[in-house]
């Protein structure tokens, strides 16, 4: 579900996160317009406003893990944690965690990933968001949701900052909620229209 | 969310690592000298290995009849410390033998511990005209963005080669064997900016270094590196030349 349907029409904050998001094309490679959300980072109040919406959604429902993805989800659930006074678990890429971790494989488009997670993050029956960037296929949520339900954690939601508008009125991830701010930004004639992104745009 | 107690939490995830390493191995609390008032910072701090870890954090099944005296606050050492590197679990021979890794992801784990480390970042560095916090991918930027968000400052990932898309500059640095790049965006910061670097951990100061060099090619002037731990047998600190860190903890 998007934010704008769910309590938050008409939020100018979100008007802001979109605009402060950068499109970058062709990458990782042709055809990709990928969703750069670094310039969001780099805006104070638009940053510490999509944390905030994410805050004031969640400090009520009694959430006691935020599950982040490497590494973008690093960079937003921490700060998340902290605010709902939640522990902080990193979901990562094979090998990076010490100590002992769960396995859970998920496809990419040309062959298959992995993400891990530490045994003992998570204790049976607590509950849990999964964060990420941004949502596409949803194959990375669902490799997360899995790994936290099969060590009995109870998955309360999927948020991201950014989705694409196929997860629009989606069921959701494995049944799993999924709360999204905004949806991709396009551009145009390789320009973006916001002038609050300092950063140069690329040029097509 | 009440977790149990600290010793309790530790010991079910993870037996025996925090209570059966020797001494030697295991985290010294660096004692914070505490800055007051703002105007008189100083990156010279005291250099105590008196071990601090309280007998109540300690496991009982330990077996080491090491009397520990109960922390009291002395001058200088903030109580929040002892805390936080009791949080810190280590990993023997990972990711190779030889190397005791210091794993952070229990102290995020401790929702208290994780906060109270932020707070220390914060209250360091909330009225130092910090515009800019770097985080060092991928365990800076857990640390990072909340003292980025709680000090007004923006956040800048420095990272891996080709994970950042659009235009960027690079920096090569060593490792034991080989080299690595990191990468920053064109236009992230400006010149004149200050800066911090964030990382969880200092060793030989090689990524520190090249995180360095990357914002002051662009005209950023870098104030000080600060990670939670630090490992002083590797000499990161003198790597780092004339640039101040500050840490928490040190693995002595």
């Amino acid at each position: 579900m998007f934010a704008e349907e769910n309590g938050l029409k008409g939020d100018p904050r979100l008007r802001a996160i979109s605009e402060a998001i950068r499109v970058v094309p062709h990458f990782p490679k042709q055809g990709i317009m990928f969703q750069d959300i670094t310039t969001l980072l780099l805006n104070h109040k638009v940053f510490k406003d999509t944390v905030d919406i994410f805050v004031d959604r969640y400090r009520d429902m009694d959430i006691s893990a935020v599950a982040g993805v490497e590494a973008r989800g690093f960079m937003f659930g921490p700060a998340i944690a902290l605010g709902i006074g939640a522990k902080f678990i990193p979901l990562r890429k094979p090998r990076k965690l010490p100590g002992e971790v769960i396995s859970e494989k998920y496809v990419l488009e040309y062959g298959t990933d992995c993400l891990e997670m530490h045994v003992g993050a998570v204790q049976p029956g607590e509950r849990a968001l999964v964060i990420d960037d941004l949502v596409a296929t949803g194959g990375t949520l669902s490799a997360a949701i899995r790994l936290l339900e099969r060590v009995g954690a109870e998955v309360v939601e999927c948020a991201c900052v950014v989705g694409v508008p196929e997860v629009k009125g989606h069921r959701g991830l494995n049944g799993k909620p999924l709360y999204v701010l905004v949806e991709p930004r396009e551009i145009e004639n390789g320009f973006s229209d916001d002038e609050h992104v300092k950063m140069p745009m690329m040029e097509l | 969310m009440q977790s149990a107690s600290l010793v309790d939490s530790l010991n079910s995830l993870f037996p025996p690592f925090t209570s059966s390493l020797p001494s030697s191995l295991r985290l010294q609390p660096r004692f914070l000298r505490i800055l007051n008032p703002p105007s008189s910072f100083s990156p010279a701090y005291p250099l105590h290995t008196d071990r601090s870890t309280p007998a109540s954090l300690r496991s009982p099944a330990a077996g080491d009849s090491v009397q520990i005296p109960e922390m009291a606050v002395k001058d200088g050492q903030d109580p929040r410390i002892a805390k936080i590197s009791s949080a810190i679990r280590v990993i023997p021979n990972f990711p190779k033998p030889g190397i005791m890794f210091q794993d952070i992801t229990t102290l995020l784990l401790d929702t208290k511990a994780f906060k109270d480390t932020i707070d220390l970042f914060v209250e360091r560095y909330r009225d130092k005209n910090i515009s800019v916090v770097a985080g060092v991918e991928a365990r800076g930027f857990i640390f990072g963005p909340p003292i980025a968000l709680a000090i007004g400052a923006k956040f800048v990932p420095m990272r891996k080669p080709n994970k950042l898309p659009g235009e960027v500059i690079s920096e090569e640095y060593s490792l034991e064997y080989g080299t690595d790049k990191m990468e920053m965006h064109v236009g992230a910061v400006e010149p004149g900016e200050r800066a911090l670097v964030i990382d969880d951990l200092i060793a030989t100061g090689g990524t520190l270094c090249a995180a360095i060099k990357l914002l002051e090619r662009v005209g950023v002037e870098v104030f000080e590196c600060a990670c939670v731990i630090e490992l002083p047998e590797l000499k990161g600190r003198e790597r780092l030349g004339e640039k101040p860190l500050f840490v928490l903890v040190s693995s002595a």
